[in-house]
């Protein structure tokens, strides 16, 4: 059980765009910061800990906290560096979510940030693999494996529309959100043009279905409950979170189809905390979607379910912000995507929704639970559950 | 605080120049294999290792995700893993937040680095200054640890004469450490001839160039009991930043150290303890950071050494990071020589009867981020 509750109080994000050349790292930085100790209504004198991450060979900054004090806040402060890759943003919600938790800090500033401008991201991605054993083919997250998979599975024209459809919601969704990188203004009526016209990535995955570069950062503030109500902020509260890996290489344990980590999370994540209808309980889902393909078929995993169901909610439209299960009211990944920061504004926007403090693009219904996942590394997952009401602690028993 | 956590056992490598026969994931499985075998440990699901920490470096290892290339050594396969980018000591610091949050009642930490891979370990350091200001006048960590170097030396009177026998004495220590490989002895006068690296700092009286991984098990009282009858409690820990800009800081003040110190002592419910590991990666950091952990006053390095400190308080008794730990795994490998203290496993450098320690990791140019860690055994509780 958990020690203490934790609720997010704050949360900054910067405007973000392929190209943010007025400043610098730790200024930008320091535009997420400003932005999320206002929505807390504290100073940075209020906090306790600075928790920081972002995917360092990117920039090729080394140890990039030391320099990023000048702009995050921490100097006289304690603080720790945590990554994972493109799931460190919801890695370091775990991270402050366990530092306030433990007893450890009160008030705890936690910051993702990247600026994809100044480095080459593929090109860093492509590194990840291993040099003996496959790094002339490791292509980062640019894969049409998936794409491949729901076209024999589902047919081509049916497969390649919901794929185009997901990405015309994200965008729709986008055109509501001030901080999102890209917002086209796609209509469903571009879809077949869409389709037939845009340039190949890998396959039948597209660039428009392609996630972003983008230069941004996203601070939060996470509060032990007594300061919480101290405070009378409305709150985002921790209820739960899972993180899983999987080896790299991808056929360590022979070719048997296992099941996805995001399948895997989820299970685990809804079993312990008594979720047994995840479209009835919760009530909108930030996705870490790389691309539209991923986030199709992801919602299949993640939701539990088989078939072709996933589908029908995206034909359905139940996915839009006013539909049945809001998926990325926010735009999602494939709108922006600081990589650092990336995962962290999944939880940001989840916990905006449960604050209702999402401006155009919140959702109009009532509802209790929000989920948010994370992706990186080798498809590993993070998914983070927030609840409207504090969750049951030891410390609220004792 | 109710909850506690204990290290429940610990494991190396051995530290050598160049580990050219194995590699990263080989150095990794060496630890992990020796933790499963001490404490009987598994990956069961629900009663086995489930939450990893994981220290390395993505600039050290030349690739990014570094912890990507170990998930299936460390066993992450299915379960979670997170990597702490920063002295290993910090690694130390999330593990106990983990176990004390309810989150987890077992953590493995499990750090890695093979300094001997990139061309230059000068060239690493270099690119964690600012583009703009520091990176053109060429910084790196060795050339920041001399600024730091000179205004000690200006302030305290500190003699050459007296670092040289630092380094003497950390290579005698590190003779009684068997996992501490290929460090020949030297005398004084080898210290002062050894080449100018960054006056007034010479060769010897930097850290060699180490590859090494380490790791350990962290769990919480009720798992300890039952995976090891010498728990090692982990009762304190602080960590704090400096200002990051060199001309920003007072290099001398021990402002970051103090700060962790005195977060950690007040935590461990008092400062003093029977051993202290402190991470010394150039021999004028072991008077400067004695200074900081209140081992002697401010100002007072100098004359703590010349009237024996070092030995009297029991510091570095393995020879410190001085005789050879990857930097980012430095305050890891002393959290690690502090517990073998309290679980009397020190062989030839065991001090009789420990049951406090203090051990020290620091992070960033000239010490800009300092974590310390307050341990005790059951007799020190």
């Amino acid at each position: 059980m958990k020690h203490r509750n934790v609720g997010i109080i704050g949360v900054g994000q910067t405007v973000h765009s392929s190209h943010r050349e007025d400043v610098n790292q730790p200024e930008l930085i320091h535009e997420a910061v400003t932005a999320a100790l206002a929505d807390a209504g504290m100073t940075m004198a209020d906090v306790d800990c600075v928790v920081h991450g972002n995917m360092e060979l990117f920039e090729m900054i080394h140890q990039p906290d030391m320099w990023h004090v000048i702009g995050d806040g921490a100097y006289g402060k304690p603080g720790i560096r945590v990554t994972t890759g493109g799931t460190t943003g919801a890695t370091l919600v775990c991270a402050a979510d366990a530092l306030v938790a433990s007893g450890l800090h009160d008030i705890v500033l936690a910051i993702g940030f990247e600026k994809l401008q100044e480095g080459h991201t593929t090109g860093g991605i492509t590194n990840m693999a291993d040099p003996l054993w496959g790094r002339e083919i490791q292509t980062g997250a640019l894969t049409g494996m998936t794409a491949d998979a729901m076209i024999e599975e589902f047919g081509e024209e049916r497969a390649k529309k919901a794929a185009m459809k997901h990405r015309v919601i994200m965008d729709k969704h986008a055109m509501k959100n001030p901080y999102a990188h890209r917002r086209f203004g796609f209509t469903d009526e571009m879809i077949p043009a869409m389709i037939a016209n845009t340039p190949p990535l890998v396959g039948d995955l597209t660039i428009v279905h392609m996630c972003s570069q983008s230069d941004g950062a996203c601070a939060m503030i996470f509060a032990a409950e007594h300061v919480v109500k101290k405070l009378g902020k409305k709150a985002a509260w921790i209820q739960d979170h899972v993180t899983v890996h999987r080896e790299e290489t991808f056929n360590l344990f022979g070719n048997h189809t296992e099941v996805s980590t995001m399948r895997y999370a989820a299970t685990k994540l809804f079993g312990r905390n008594g979720i047994t209808d995840p479209r009835k309980q919760i009530g909108v889902f930030e996705m870490y979607d790389p691309s539209s393909w991923w986030g199709l078929d992801w919602t299949r995993e993640f939701l539990l379910l088989s078939g072709d169901e996933h589908l029908k909610m995206v034909e359905n439209g139940d996915i839009g912000i006013d539909g049945s299960f809001p998926i990325n009211p926010s735009g999602g990944v494939v709108a922006s995507n600081p990589i650092g920061a990336t995962a962290m504004v999944r939880v940001a926007e989840a916990a905006l929704q449960i604050r209702g403090l999402a401006g155009e693009r919140q959702v109009k219904r009532d509802f209790d639970l929000a989920l948010a996942s994370g992706f990186g590394g080798t498809l590993w997952t993070v998914l983070v559950l927030l609840a409207k009401n504090p969750p049951v602690s030891e410390e609220a028993q004792s | 605080m109710t909850k506690r956590a204990a290290i429940c056992a610990v494991a190396q490598t051995s530290y050598e120049r160049d580990k050219w026969y194995i590699r990263h994931q080989g150095m990794v499985w060496e630890v992990v294999e020796q933790l499963l075998k001490s404490t009987g440990l598994d990956y069961a699901e629900d009663t086995g290792i489930g939450q990893i920490v994981t220290v390395s470096d993505d600039l050290f290892d030349g690739r990014t995700i570094s912890d990507a290339a170990v998930t299936d050594a460390v066993g992450a396969h299915f379960r979670a893993e997170e990597k702490v980018s920063q002295d290993g000591a910090m690694a130390v610091y999330y593990a106990l937040s983990l176990i004390l949050s309810g989150h987890t009642d077992l953590v493995l930490i499990v750090g890695h680095c093979k300094e001997s891979q990139p061309g230059s370990r000068r060239l690493v350091t270099h690119l964690a200054f600012d583009p703009f200001f520091t990176r053109p006048v060429g910084l790196d960590y060795v050339g920041a640890a001399g600024l730091q170097a000179q205004a000690y030396h200006a302030k305290t009177g500190l003699k050459a004469e007296q670092l040289a026998d630092v380094v003497v004495r950390a290579r005698k220590n590190a003779a009684k450490n068997p996992q501490i490989k290929d460090l020949p002895a030297v005398t004084a006068a080898d210290v002062l001839a050894s080449p100018m690296l960054a006056d007034p700092i010479r060769e010897l009286m930097m850290y060699p160039v180490t590859d090494a991984a380490v790791g350990m098990i962290v769990a919480s009282e009720e798992r300890a009991k039952k995976l090891t009858d010498k728990p090692v409690w982990i009762t304190g820990v602080g960590c704090c930043y400096d200002s990051f800009f060199l001309g920003d800081r007072d290099l001398t003040s021990n402002f970051a150290l103090k700060n962790a110190a005195k977060r950690a002592y007040a935590m461990a419910g008092g400062d003093g303890a029977d051993v202290y590991e402190l991470s010394d990666m150039y021999a004028y950091q072991m008077p400067l950071w004695a200074e900081g952990l209140g081992l002697c006053g401010a100002g007072e390095g100098a004359k703590w050494l010349a009237a024996g400190g070092p030995d009297k308080k029991n510091v570095n008794l393995a020879g410190g990071t001085l005789a050879g730990a990857p930097m980012i795994l430095g305050g890891l490998t002393r959290v690690i020589e502090a517990a073998l203290q309290l679980r009397g496993e020190a062989g030839a450098r065991q001090v009789r009867g420990a049951k406090r320690a203090v051990a020290h990791g620091s992070t960033g140019p000239a010490g800009q981020h300092h974590t310390v860690v307050a341990l005790a055994n059951e007799g020190g509780r």
